[in-house]
């Protein structure tokens, strides 16, 4: 019986209250996938809808159910399904799914340290984000439904529940979630900024982290200067709506009645609101990056290009990211020079950018490029990066964005630039830090068709979205067929329903692949890319503490691959150089 | 329900099927010796020439779409600024649709020209201060052009009609889920309003004390302006916010609760003659709403009709005016 109940003890600790970052990393992953695939699913569901409007679903009447009478869905719930979409995918897949996945398993191995530096906030940290995503959840469930005033929330839309239903139970359950989010991300973010600073084993200084390390500590700084106002927002919101104030709110004639309201503003919630949201931009993209960054170099066998001008533009992104909120807000009747400056700032962000991009491609020319997954992903990465992160130029530009601001087009912009490149680099992480995760490997053929699906599907459905937007159809229409002028216009959304759809299923290759090789897949070795960086040094199987002995002091960057002496002779003799090897006889130490 | 464990077992069942595959392929290479993990020459090779096929389907696929939709695209700008937005947006193309093509020529053109090979060797070429100040300036430099380039159009678009210039002053108000127009009338003025004002068919709010509204026009529905006169928009909202989105005049606004905000355009091409020009009958001026404000949002539309001076002061001169409805 007392052992019976010291083995459940055991269980308890080791899987559930775990307080070992490389378990707490496996629940965020976990936890976000699970998340992510249940915001696939709903955009599918808004896909059917305005692919063939008014048509009705099979799926859709079982899934949706009241939402959706005789398996049409209703228009305000085709607007709770948009934003819960945008909500999951955004903090729950993109912030927590990636952030608390890698940043956790990579921060104490790459930088050669035991544990995060408070394992316990570690600990909460997950089960805050645990929590808020139940109530997430909770939320699609109850009377009125889910939040449907978009994922921004403004006010009035999102304070009034006479506006739109979902703005009763379900908005309220959204801001207690997203508070509880916060919390969340905050110890985190804490943690990973403490133990970056203080855990570097011997040698490991700032300029010889890898560039994972340096996404990871940035981003978590760009965390904790912008999601306390969003909090401060979302707590000035609950006033509004429970408690009579009037942060936001004036002037409003609703349901046959004047407000009491008077005197507040929904533009200081915008100014809020983007203040975090547009940072956050960069918390979803910067990690990835960062994952980008590391299996870029290692896979081409050669060092990154411009190791320094990658934490340049890194830092000088992260900092422009604080100050261009307002692109979001060029046609809110703000003071046209405000949008001046907001443009100026926004557009200087495409310089390091430029950069980043540039030394991508010259890391890859001359390399001798291995494909795996992680490779394919990192590649369509900076595809992505690219093609996503032009069309940002115009609406950056607050002449062009009059235009196509709301529209299509930045649908297609920013699921492009940040979702799918945010997506392809937790997808690279995952194939490449799996051994490390799972101690097992993943089948490389089914992470290629997986990659190749991926790609061709998600361009197929992003890209046609531009010319919707170029056509003039504004976002979040429950259906483009009211307006004669978009008549011409179904043959896309058609063409990009069916793209929406195959990706879903081109998915559940990685779920499957995911599942399969968690459980079955072939014993990992100890070091299957050949990586220089520190946690390949660590046992395949989990241990307490990360390595057995002393932790290995750092000798050199990460990233000595392929590196020859005067006769043109592998240093080493092989195509790697691991960042425990001290300096060979004759060998100076790479001033990147 | 027989469908759905329909469906089950046919999943369940191609799983089972993928699993026993991956397995046979997995002891296949195991016993010929190669670790499955291992990524071979063939299969580099393999991924390498995919890259180039896809460069292909993805430029494939852009061509396709211009050559397919490029027309359905909105046709040329119906106001003056709108003609200044339009000339930016094609510089702005001009600029990113080659760096477009390039960069995405080299990402994967590298891609399959070093894939890898047993016996080559990666070039050990970790940084050039040349070449990272290039990829600085050249970016820095073009951007100098297009953000003042930029700002000098929206400069001009922001600046206010001058207020003794011929104008027509028009009031815009958003509700759920229609849209309002008021003219100021003869006296050049907006009355008063205000929320607490609304009443009846009374639906914008107007303070029927103020002598200054007794001219003003109050239409549903559709509202008129003259064409080459400078429109000057006056946008509320009386609940939600919502967005005045005009896109032939490349012209957008939100509306706000709570306060008043503004936008001019001279309008440039009339109704019947852009019924020419996009070759279409039916075609119609619009305003639509663009910020997400409740269920019905995707149904909020108002038609705008552009006509001569003449033809617009005979419109407005056969509507009644504000005090002529109460």
């Amino acid at each position: 019986m007392s052992t019976h109940h010291h083995h459940d003890q055991d269980f308890l600790f080791k899987y559930v209250f775990s307080t070992d970052h490389k378990m707490i990393s496996k629940q965020f992953l976990i936890t976000g996938f699970i998340m992510g695939f249940i915001g696939m699913i709903m955009s599918t569901l808004f896909r059917l809808q305005l692919g063939w409007p008014g048509e009705s679903f099979w799926i859709i009447d079982k899934l949706l159910g009241s939402w959706a009478e005789n398996g049409v869905m209703a228009p305000d719930k085709y607007l709770a399904l948009v934003t819960m979409h945008g909500t999951i995918m955004v903090f729950f897949l993109l912030t927590a799914g990636l952030s608390g996945t890698f940043s956790n398993l990579l921060i104490p191995l790459q930088i050669g340290a035991r544990d995060m530096a408070s394992g316990f906030l570690n600990m909460l940290s997950y089960w805050f984000f645990f929590l808020s995503s139940v109530i997430m959840l909770i939320s699609l469930g109850v009377e009125g439904g889910a939040a449907s005033a978009g994922w921004t929330i403004y006010p009035p839309l999102s304070a009034l529940p006479q506006a739109i239903p979902g703005s009763g139970l379900g908005m309220t359950l959204w801001l207690i979630s997203m508070a509880i989010f916060i919390v969340s991300s905050l110890l985190g973010s804490l943690n990973y900024i403490v133990t970056i600073l203080n855990l570097r084993t011997k040698g490991m200084s700032m300029t010889r982290m890898p560039l994972t390390i340096w996404a990871f500590f940035l981003t978590a700084i760009i965390g904790v200067v912008s999601f306390p106002v969003l909090l401060s927002a979302a707590l000035l919101l609950i006033f509004d709506r429970s408690f009579g104030t009037s942060f936001y709110l004036s002037d409003i004639y609703i349901g046959g009645q004047v407000l009491e309201h008077t005197g507040g503003s929904p533009i200081l919630f915008e100014h809020l609101f983007w203040f975090l949201g547009h940072p956050e931009v960069y918390i979803v993209l910067l990690p990835a990056l960062g994952i980008t960054s590391e299996i870029i170099s290692t896979m081409s066998r050669k060092p990154i290009f411009g190791y320094r001008a990658m934490i340049g533009s890194m830092l000088a992104i992260a900092f422009l990211s604080t100050i261009v909120w307002g692109h979001h807000m060029f046609v809110t009747g703000m003071n046209p020079f405000l949008g001046a400056v907001f443009t100026f700032t926004t557009l200087l962000i495409a310089i390091p950018s430029a950069v980043k991009v540039f030394n991508y491609l010259t890391t890859l020319w001359k390399g001798n490029i291995k494909f795996s997954p992680a490779t394919l992903f990192s590649i369509g990465l900076v595809s992505t990066f690219i093609s996503g992160g032009l069309t940002g130029l115009i609406l950056g530009d607050s002449a062009l964005d009059i235009n196509v601001h709301d529209t299509y087009f930045v649908v297609g912009h920013f699921h492009i630039v940040m979702g799918l490149s945010a997506i392809f680099g937790m997808f690279a992480g995952v194939y490449h830090w799996f051994p490390k995760l799972f101690g097992r490997m993943m089948n490389n053929r089914l992470g290629s068709i997986h990659f190749w699906v991926t790609i061709v599907c998600a361009y197929g459905v992003f890209f046609p979205m531009h010319f919707l937007g170029l056509a003039g159809v504004p976002r979040r229409y429950y259906t483009n067929s009211e307006f004669p002028l978009f008549d011409n216009l179904m043959d896309i959304n058609v063409l990009i329903s069916m793209f929406a759809i195959a990706i879903a299923f081109g998915q559940l290759l990685f779920l499957y692949n995911f599942v399969y090789s968690a459980l079955r897949g072939p014993k990992a070795p100890q070091n299957p890319w050949e990586s220089n960086s520190l946690e390949w040094t660590t046992p395949v199987e989990h241990i307490h503490g990360n390595w057995y002995g002393d932790i290995p002091e750092v000798h050199r960057w990460p990233y000595d691959y392929s590196k020859v002496d005067k006769n043109g002779e592998y240093i080493g003799g092989k195509d790697f150089i691991p960042q425990t090897t001290p300096l060979f006889e004759n060998e100076t130490e790479e001033a990147h | 329900m027989m469908m759905v464990i329909l469906v089950g077992v046919t999943v369940l069942l191609i799983a089972i099927s993928v699993a026993q595959i991956l397995k046979i392929a997995e002891l296949n290479a195991i016993s010929k010796g190669s670790n499955v993990y291992e990524i071979s020459d063939k299969e580099n090779k393999l991924q390498g020439t995919l890259m180039m096929v896809f460069l292909l389907f993805y430029f494939g696929f852009f061509a396709w779409q211009y050559y397919k939709w490029g027309d359905l695209m909105l046709p040329v700008s119906a106001s003056e600024h709108g003609v200044g937005i339009d000339k930016l947006m094609n510089i702005t193309w001009l600029l990113i649709i080659p760096v477009f093509i390039i960069t995405h020529i080299l990402l994967f053109w590298f891609a399959y020209k070093y894939a890898y090979k047993k016996n080559n060797k990666a070039e050990y070429f970790s940084h050039s201060n040349k070449l990272e100040l290039i990829w600085t300036l050249v970016p820095s430099l073009a951007l100098t052009v297009l953000i003042l380039y930029g700002l000098n159009n929206w400069n001009k678009i922001m600046t206010p009609v001058n207020p003794e210039e011929e104008h027509v002053l028009l009031e815009v108000v958003g509700q759920q889920f229609s849209w309002g127009a008021r003219y100021a009338g003869k006296d050049g003025k907006l009355g008063r309003a205000h929320v607490n004002y609304i009443e009846g068919t009374n639906f914008m709010g107007i303070d029927a004390s103020d002598k200054n509204a007794d001219d003003d026009v109050v239409v549903k529905g559709e509202f008129h302006i003259p064409v080459n006169v400078p429109v000057q928009f006056v946008f509320r909202s009386n609940d939600i916010i919502h967005s005045a989105y005009m896109p032939h005049f490349r012209a957008q606004m939100n509306c706000v609760p709570g306060m008043k905000t503004q936008f001019n355009f001279v309008p440039t091409i009339t109704t019947k003659e852009m019924k020419k020009i996009t070759n279409n009958e039916n075609f119609e001026y619009i305003l639509l709403c663009n910020k997400i404000c409740g269920a019905a949002h995707y149904n909020m539309q108002m038609n705008i009709v552009v006509e001569s001076k003449e033809d617009y002061e005979k419109w407005l001169a056969s509507q009644k005016t504000f005090k002529e409805n109460i």
